[in-house]
């Protein structure tokens, strides 16, 4: 890929990318949130068409239109968010699209997807329904369904985020012996010891454009941690010791339903005092969702019981728990955090707006409102284009977010749940929300914190609880335990 | 025996009540199905009686014209009207990304309005009655098994037995060719689809053209079986509602809509001609005829708690 | 020449939702053109008579309002359940329920009870009755998940049969047998004053209810703590309950009050409008308060303006039958027109390509202008005004540069 240029309205995705990949090696493509890997990718999947530049595949010029050619040219992609109907069999999803025929053998390409899986170690079997199926497999079925289009340029993008460290360990090991049978792979990542261990070269890119292309074994990862941000960058985070509290928000046996009707958490016990970080530590879907669903009163409980400041919560309806000093940082802002199409102002007192000063005798008091937010926006440095009455959904991913941690901390809870609060922003972003979650735990608040990023837990919390499969496998200290033996839990092994 | 009596005036008119419904919703599952929400079978029904009607009363109006080809063109005609109409559907759904619903009401309003007033320049009125409909004939052999035979091959419609067939058509193609996972996958993931080389837009729009198809032909049937007119003034009385509530009571699967269409015209037989049967003379005209409507809510109660609705059915791609 | 470094302040102007509303009207009556063209009669004789039947003097003005009135109140029934993120389309039969409400009433309460009594006995009847009609549909959202759009539809037939069973039981005109007994005078919403100042016509009080209902819902939606609540449900219903709000009691409450004003339509239409009601019709003013609501955009304001709009149609197309053209094409004209206002994404990219261009046009003029002053003002620097007045400036230089090079 040549001088790559790709501008959406108002910014400048790729901008004189040049990316160079040889064959049988693992090309690394590292970057922050939005330096514009992605876009990079989709243009060379035929998803999007770039403005300027060229693509060559095996030295000679082509034009991808639609993903068809670049399953024509040999070009596949296991993408960050599976590609896969939940309610298809393995087989039926990796055909679709190369059926062979109107009326389609589902048992002849049963066998050749038999075939493929045990070549290349997958271990996949072809009618299990996806939905079924877990997280790690999915993903080999994504890469099967690569293979099957005989794809021999591989582009894996971001394809850690949902794994365990053993997971990701197997992943490894089987893109070696991709790269060993004669493919080549391209690694889109932002994890700096993945590249580490398993690229040879690095491409760098920082807001669009091309920084440096790097060879892997002799760069140091702070060396590239540096070229990817643009400064030198510690991800370490300055903590004095915990001072501990009373106990704050106490789970006690609790059992919650999942939305297939079948136990999500199974008797968890967990209790989060005043003054410390709590991290859960769990792939995705092992019940993170659930708990905290059930812990801020989205979703019933089956058993069990939850206190809130010594006080029962379990039945207690969402405002209640809010008014009681609950603050949550919802995992997906955009659906469930703020209103898109309504003023800064108005998601600024959603949770508060019935209440005086805000309204009086159910008439609402608009300066109050607009003071109120103005202070949250200024404090938190939230930038929008007109103030307090920009849409909330006209604000960049970071801002969002600073402004709904602004919300919930302005509410001064004793309490403050975390979901996911970095997903997807850049590393200044990131660093001020994290300083902001240290110092209300400094301030003597709980704070729970859910992250699937298992640095992000082990920098914040002064404990982790892991999870897997619904159950509370060990809770422990963070200074006496590492990623090995955190990730080992996280794949359900107890410790000895 | 009286009982008997009673069941085998009812199952061959119910089955005449239940064909129409049932295209409009195996309309209603294509274009769901591939990821549209479509309720604007009423209007495109309603479109199918109007352009089958005035179709054969210009034909059979031809002296010498054979009436049964002049049904046939009818019938034709009617599909080829309501996919044209259906396109506006698709045009705002997909390229647009309109709010569906909106839009569906659009389609239902304007097919009210298009069709009356072409009908006023048409005939002068709002009505539009045929010279003949389709005969009932008993299936030769078939009709003379007994129970069986006297239930559902006496006096039937040919139109029901080609409506039957696309029905089992339909089955099979989506869940056995390659176009039908595509259009199911569209559905449920359509970027899986993107990805996978497949064109969403073409298959949302095969959708959505599919249930133009079907829903014009159901509104034809209505014509050429039972009504034998176009009303102005009653519509087609909400049936193509009731084909979107018998799509979700169905489960948006070929068998469940087959079974909740029978139920749908059950309970139509039972209010247009309950006042013949002995057993519902005591009731009251007005509570007879709220009885499927009534019905199809309670029927709704139940089966929209578990919806197993395609996932994407709404959201623009 | 960079443009991609202007800044935020200064841009092209975004397509109005006012702007929007008037294409779509302008696309419905184009089509409507074309309709009456093929048949081969005359557009513009067919629009005259339109606006002669429906404007051409006092009492025609009084009966355009007095349907008005109807398309107001099902527009702000429509508008209100959007606005929590329903689509109520039973508005039809919770008129239904509202007109038969209040014919009962009219029926059987003693003629001589005083009006100041009487009448808020019927408004108020009637208001509950729709919005307990309204209520069940969401109650079925609510709690079962049934789709809104289908359950009101089946409430709209339900409704068709009670009254169809209701008439003849209890108000019967016994010499028609398919229609109520007409309701005297008095127990109707019409004031003498009102039909002696139009002329006779069907104007009646029932339209200042609907003006007072007009800065109601404004009132509820944009001041009160209710309107927040339920705007915030149909925004973002997963923020909604994040936040605490009870959404599964916001969609009942919602639906409640847009059906009692649909039924506060029926009755304006039943006891004022017209003082009978007839078995076996579905009032059709059900579907066009969806065109009103949608065309008003939503906002009170705008409902009242485009309910005069189609109150104008609706009349005036009775004056038809001269021209041949069947009156049918104001109904094909509101179709149209909410086909274009679910489609707005398209007329709203038409405006601001157009004026994207002319302001680009403009931006160049005032570089131009500034270039050829040697003012190094950065453009993001420069007030409305300024802009404006130099894009003036810069237009002629560059005409006057164009002459000079041919």
């Amino acid at each position: 890929m040549l001088g790559i240029r790709k501008e959406f309205p108002g910014i400048v995705a790729n901008d004189d990318i040049t990316l160079q990949v040889e064959e049988g090696e693992i090309h690394a493509v590292l970057g922050e949130n939005g330096a514009g890997k992605s876009t990079l990718m989709s243009i060379l999947f035929g998803l999007y068409h770039a403005d300027k530049g060229i693509i060559k595949v095996r030295g000679r010029e082509v034009n991808i239109k639609s993903p068809n050619d670049a399953f024509d040219l040999g070009i596949g992609m296991v993408h960050q968010h599976f590609q896969l109907v939940h309610n298809f069999t393995v087989a039926e999803n990796i055909i679709m699209g190369k059926e062979g025929g109107f009326v389609y053998d589902i048992k002849k390409a049963s066998r050749k997807i038999k075939e493929i899986s045990e070549r290349y170690g997958l271990a996949i079997e072809p009618d299990m329904v996806i939905e079924n199926i877990s997280v790690g497999m999915q993903q080999r079925v994504e890469i099967l369904k690569m293979l099957y289009r005989d794809a021999d340029i591989l582009i894996f993008d971001e394809p850690t985020a949902v794994l365990t460290p053993q997971e990701i360990d197997e992943l490894m090991q089987i893109m070696r012996s991709l790269v060993a049978e004669g493919k080549s792979i391209i690694l889109i990542t932002h994890k700096l010891d993945e590249i580490k261990a398993v690229a040879n070269r690095c491409t760098i890119i920082r807001r669009g454009k091309l920084i440096d292309v790097v060879d892997v074994a002799s760069t140091s990862v702070a060396e590239m941690a540096a070229a990817m941000v643009g400064r030198p960058v510690s991800f370490k985070v300055d903590k004095k010791p915990a001072k501990i509290g009373k106990p704050v928000l106490e789970i006690k046996n609790l059992s919650v339903m999942n939305s297939k009707k079948v136990l999500g958490v199974k008797n968890f016990s967990l209790t989060v005092r005043g003054g410390e970080i709590v991290g859960i530590a769990g792939v995705d879907g092992n019940g993170q969702t659930e708990l905290i669903e059930a812990v801020t009163g989205l979703r019933k409980c089956e058993s069990g019981s939850i206190l809130f400041n010594g006080k029962e919560i379990t039945d207690a309806d969402i405002a209640t728990r809010n008014e009681m000093g609950m603050g949550h940082i919802p995992e997906d802002r955009q659906k469930r955090g703020l209103i898109l199409k309504e003023s800064l102002a108005a998601n600024m007192v959603i949770k508060k707006f019935a209440k005086a000063p805000f309204s009086h005798h159910c008439i609402l008091d608009y300066p109050e409102i607009r003071e109120y937010s103005a202070r949250i926006i200024d404090k938190f440095d939230v930038r929008s284009g007109e103030g307090v009455d920009s849409l909330a959904g006209k604000l960049s991913g970071g801002n969002q977010q600073k402004a709904i941690i602004g919300r919930e901390i302005t509410a001064d809870p004793d309490l403050l749940i975390a979901v996911q609060p970095t997903r997807g922003l850049d590393v200044g972003a990131i660093e001020f929300i994290h300083k902001q979650l240290v110092e209300e735990r400094d301030k003597g608040k709980a704070v729970l914190l859910i992250s699937f990023e298992l640095d992000e837990i082990f920098n914040l919390s002064d404990r982790i609880a892991v999870v897997s499969g619904g159950e509370l496998i060990d809770i422990v200290e963070t200074s006496s335990t590492d990623e090995h033996e955190v990730g080992l839990m996280m794949a359900g092994i107890r410790r000895g | 025996m009286e009982f008997w009596n009673v069941v085998t005036s009812i199952i061959p008119s119910a089955i005449a009540y239940t064909v129409p419904i049932l295209m409009g919703a195996l309309g209603g599952l294509y274009s769901e199905r591939s990821g549209v929400t479509n309720l604007c079978i009423e209007g495109l029904m309603l479109f199918g009686v109007f352009s089958a009607a005035a179709t054969i009363v210009k034909l059979q109006a031809i002296p010498g014209f054979s009436f049964t080809l002049a049904i046939v063109i009818g019938i034709a005609v009617a599909m080829v009207a309501s996919m044209l109409l259906s396109l506006l559907h698709a045009f705002a759904a997909i390229n647009l990304k309109a709010n569906q619903v909106i839009s569906g009401t659009a389609i239902n309003m304007l097919s009210t309005a298009v069709s009356l007033f072409l009908a006023q320049t048409i005939t002068g009125s709002g009505n539009i009655t045929i010279v003949r409909a389709i005969v009932r004939q008993n299936v030769p052999v078939l009709s003379r098994i007994p129970v069986i035979g006297t239930l559902f091959f006496s006096s039937t419609y040919w139109t029901t037995w080609i409506c039957l067939l696309l029905w089992a058509l339909s089955w099979f193609l989506l869940y056995k060719t390659s176009f039908g996972l595509r259009l199911r996958a569209c559905g449920e993931h359509p970027s899986a689809v993107a990805s996978a080389g497949v064109n969403v837009h073409k298959m949302r729009y095969i959708g959505v053209m599919a249930s133009g198809l079907l829903s014009g032909l159901g509104g034809a049937c209505i014509l050429v079986t039972y009504a034998g007119e176009y009303n102005a003034g009653s519509g087609i009385n909400g049936l193509g509602f009731l084909a979107i509530a018998a799509l979700i009571f169905g489960q948006w699967k070929p068998l469940g809509i087959l079974g909740s269409t029978f139920f749908f015209g059950l309970c139509m037989t039972i209010a247009n001609m309950g006042k013949v049967f002995p057993i519902f003379q005591s009731i009251p005209t007005g509570y007879l005829g709220m009885f499927p409507y009534v019905a199809t809510l309670i029927a709704l109660i139940f089966s929209s708690r578990r919806s197993s609705a395609p996932l994407a059915t709404g959201e623009p791609f | 020449m960079n443009r991609t470094k202007i800044a935020k302040p200064l841009e092209a102007r975004k397509a109005s939702p006012l702007v929007v509303s008037l294409s779509a009207v302008l696309l419905g009556i184009v089509a409507g053109c074309i309709f009456i063209l093929c048949i081969g009669k005359n557009p513009f004789a067919g629009f005259e008579r339109i606006l002669f039947g429906a404007l051409s003097n006092t009492r025609r003005i009084g009966n355009t309002l007095s349907m008005s009135t109807q398309l107001i109140l099902i527009g702000l029934s429509v508008a209100f359940a959007f606005k929590t993120g329903l689509f109520n389309i039973g508005a039809s039969g919770q008129m239904l329920m509202g007109g038969i409400t209040g014919s009962i009433l009219a029926y059987y309460l003693p003629l001589d009870m005083p009006r100041i009594i009487y009448l808020p006995i019927i408004i108020i009847a009637s208001m509950l009755v729709g919005s307990l009609w309204g209520f069940i549909s969401g109650f079925l959202k609510a709690k079962f998940n049934v789709h809104e759009v289908v359950s009101t539809i089946m409430l709209n037939w339900i409704a068709y049969w009670i009254c169809y069973d209701f008439i003849p039981r209890f108000i019967i005109d016994p010499t028609i047998s398919v229609k109520s007994k007409p309701i005297e005078t008095v127990h109707t919403l019409r004031a003498d004053w009102l039909t002696d100042l139009t002329g006779f016509s069907t104007l009646n009080y029932g339209f200042f209810v609907a003006i007072i209902m007009c800065f109601v819902v404004w009132f509820i939606l944009q001041k009160t703590t209710l309107g927040f609540n339920l705007k915030a449900v149909g925004s973002n219903r997963f923020c909604a309950e994040y936040a605490g709000i009870k959404v599964n009691r916001s969609i009942m409450i919602s639906m409640a009050i847009a059906g009692a004003l649909a039924s506060l339509a029926g009755l304006t239409y039943y006891c004022g409008y017209s003082n009978i009601m007839e078995m076996g019709k579905m009032p059709n003013e059900g579907y066009d308060g969806i065109a009103v609501a949608l065309l008003g955009n939503c906002s009170p304001v705008g409902i009242f303006f485009s309910a005069i709009f189609f109150g104008i149609l609706k009349m005036g197309r009775g004056s038809l039958a001269a021209t041949g053209i069947p009156t049918e094409i104001a109904d094909t004209i509101i179709a149209t027109i909410i086909y274009f206002t679910a489609t707005n994404v398209i007329l709203a990219s038409f405006w601001n390509s157009i004026f994207h261009r002319s302001f680009t046009g403009k931006e160049e003029a005032v570089i131009a202008y500034l270039k050829a002053k040697n003012d190094t003002t950065p453009i993001e620097k420069l007030s409305k005004e300024q802009f404006k007045a130099y894009a003036k400036e810069g237009k002629a230089l560059l005409k006057n540069a164009k002459k000079e090079v041919e």
